[in-house]
């Protein structure tokens, strides 16, 4: 009885989740512009979302920025979580605190701070404010990723490589480097979904003309229902879920044989 | 291992993009600029506690809290269900549960415009069923079910991983020493879970108290928030002065909220900044 109830319950959320999602999807295929009512299966809508230039422009910076900075952030970060790392423990505590504040900073806060210095300091708002707002937004999550690993790095690995003969760099890449690496996967994988799914942000520090997906769908959204943006979220909700699909089996895989994937990093 | 260095581009970024943008953001919200220049001013924040703004805040902090309450009394009879065995696949659940909180929450939001607006699905179900369509677009109780449906999973995962790693010896224990379920459920489930609890309100409080997108897309623009008022000021009216203000009460009051929260938690390891 219980537990047919809890069964329930689980459906009941679940329907609350996804109900407004397959509608969504649903609504992608139909004829009519109106909500209301089936008028028949198409593929209109898709046809009509490849052929804005607007949105695809849209598309085009979102993937660019999102590969860039995250690539920019991981870089910059994984080296700065070597750094932290050794650093004493007072000094540690107080970057940790710097770090943390975009963390916990509400993103309007984040997006109008950033515009601020952006226009006092004259610099141009457009692709390029933008990138290097995402990058900021991008780093402590990177940091976050990396330094657990290092946490958990054995201090003798390293030592036994210099003894043997290693140089510091070396010693760095072959030993070090493959040990953290999971976690500079998951800090760049993070990175670049955090960066594609940014709204608050990119719509303050962006200049006029230049859009993100979502600046387009917010701005679409709000004169209203365009069966274009079902369309659009259709392929996204759909890439997202691939992506997921292929992260989940590469962790779960990665448990199977840890002992190989290791070897290959 | 002196490897200090490796970290300077970084501090150096930090210095110039987050910690520089907050200073200026206070350096606004006391300064006027007249003709003769720059002036020390409090009127910003004066200004802040007309009526109408401070209802502004009221608003905010109360569809906030609403929501945060709703989320928990929905999200831990979830938390529950998913760190119990009741489902054989339950990786596949939770990997459900988590699908959703990676879509776009622009497309999220969107979705409910076109379940709730006047020849929505919803009306038209109702009409079907002979009844009068409602007005359900563009109200209270939609920017709360927005921010609810938005949210839920800020709740329900922390309590979960929390409810997971409870030791199941305890709650035999307690039954065995003679609890009831309801018992074991307040004496010992529930005190150990409260470091989630706590992680999920303020998860879930944060964005909503500073959201402005929801409110904009599902209030219809009738429902200021706070998060509204500060875009207003920056984006349309002009007056970054007086949304650096907005801004800094904003902090003031999230700062306020989430250390209050967690002084009630008491693991307090990586040394965050609250």
């Amino acid at each position: 009885m219980v537990k047919l109830l809890k069964r329930c319950y689980a459906a009941l959320i679940y329907l609350f989740l996804y109900a407004p999602i397959l509608i969504l999807i649903i609504f992608s295929f139909n004829a009519s512009k109106s909500r209301a009512n089936w008028s028949g299966f198409t593929l209109n809508w898709y046809l009509e979302l490849f052929k804005d230039r607007q949105i695809m422009k849209a598309l085009y910076n979102t993937v660019v920025i999102a590969l860039l900075s995250s690539v920019m952030a991981t870089i910059i970060g994984t080296a700065a979580a070597i750094g932290i790392h050794n650093m004493k423990k007072l000094k540690k505590k107080l970057v940790m605190n710097l770090t943390y504040i975009p963390v916990v900073n509400p993103d309007i806060v984040t997006g109008l701070s950033l515009m601020l210095l952006f226009v006092f300091t004259k610099f141009p708002l457009g692709l390029f404010s933008l990138l290097l707002a995402h990058i900021t937004f991008n780093l402590p999550y990177v940091i976050l990723s990396v330094l657990p690993k290092l946490k958990q790095l054995d201090k003798n690995l390293y030592e036994a490589a210099l003894d043997l003969g290693a140089s510091p760099l070396h010693a760095y890449h072959k030993v070090i480097l493959p040990e953290i690496m999971p976690g500079i996967i998951t800090g760049m994988l993070l990175a670049f979904t955090l960066s594609v799914d940014d709204f608050v942000i990119s719509f303050f520090t962006t200049g006029s003309g230049v859009s993100t997906l979502s600046i387009i769908i917010y701005s679409m959204a709000r004169r209203g229902i365009n069966p274009k943006i079902n369309a659009l979220s259709t392929l996204l909700f759909l890439t997202v879920l691939l992506l997921l699909i292929i992260v989940n089996l590469r962790t779960s895989g990665n448990g199977a044989n840890k002992k190989r994937s290791d070897l290959k990093w | 291992m002196k490897k200090n260095w490796l970290s300077y581009p970084y501090l150096l970024w930090m210095v110039l993009f987050v910690f520089f943008p907050l200073l200026l953001v206070f350096f606004y919200s006391i300064t006027d600029r007249t003709g003769e220049g720059l002036r020390f001013t409090l009127a910003h924040f004066r200004r802040f506690m007309e009526p109408i703004y401070l209802k502004v805040l009221t608003r905010s902090v109360k569809l906030a809290l609403i929501s945060t309450v709703l989320c928990l009394m929905l999200g831990y009879p979830m938390a529950m269900i998913l760190a119990g065995n009741h489902f054989k696949r339950k990786n596949i659940m939770i990997f459900l549960f988590v699908v959703p909180m990676w879509m776009n929450f622009l497309l999220r939001t969107y979705a409910w415009m076109t379940l709730l607006e006047r020849k929505g699905l919803i009306n038209t179900f109702l009409s079907w069923l002979g009844l009068n369509p409602l007005n359900l677009l563009y109200t209270e109780e939609a920017v709360v079910l927005g921010m609810v449906y938005n949210f839920l999973p800020f709740m329900v995962l922390p309590i979960y991983s929390v409810l997971s790693k409870i030791d199941k010896n305890l709650i035999e224990a307690a039954g065995d020493l003679g609890a009831n379920q309801f018992t074991v459920f307040l004496k010992v489930i529930f005190p150990l879970s409260l470091p989630g609890v706590v992680s999920g309100i303020t998860m879930v409080f944060m964005p909503a108290v500073t959201t402005f997108v929801i409110s904009r897309l599902l209030g219809g623009g009738q429902f200021t928030l706070i998060g509204n008022l500060i875009e207003q000021q920056f984006l349309y009216a002009g007056d970054w002065s007086f949304g650096s203000a907005i801004s800094m009460v904003m902090m003031i009051v999230i700062l306020l909220s989430t250390s209050v929260i967690t002084k009630y938690e008491k693991e307090n390891e990586g040394g965050g900044l609250w």
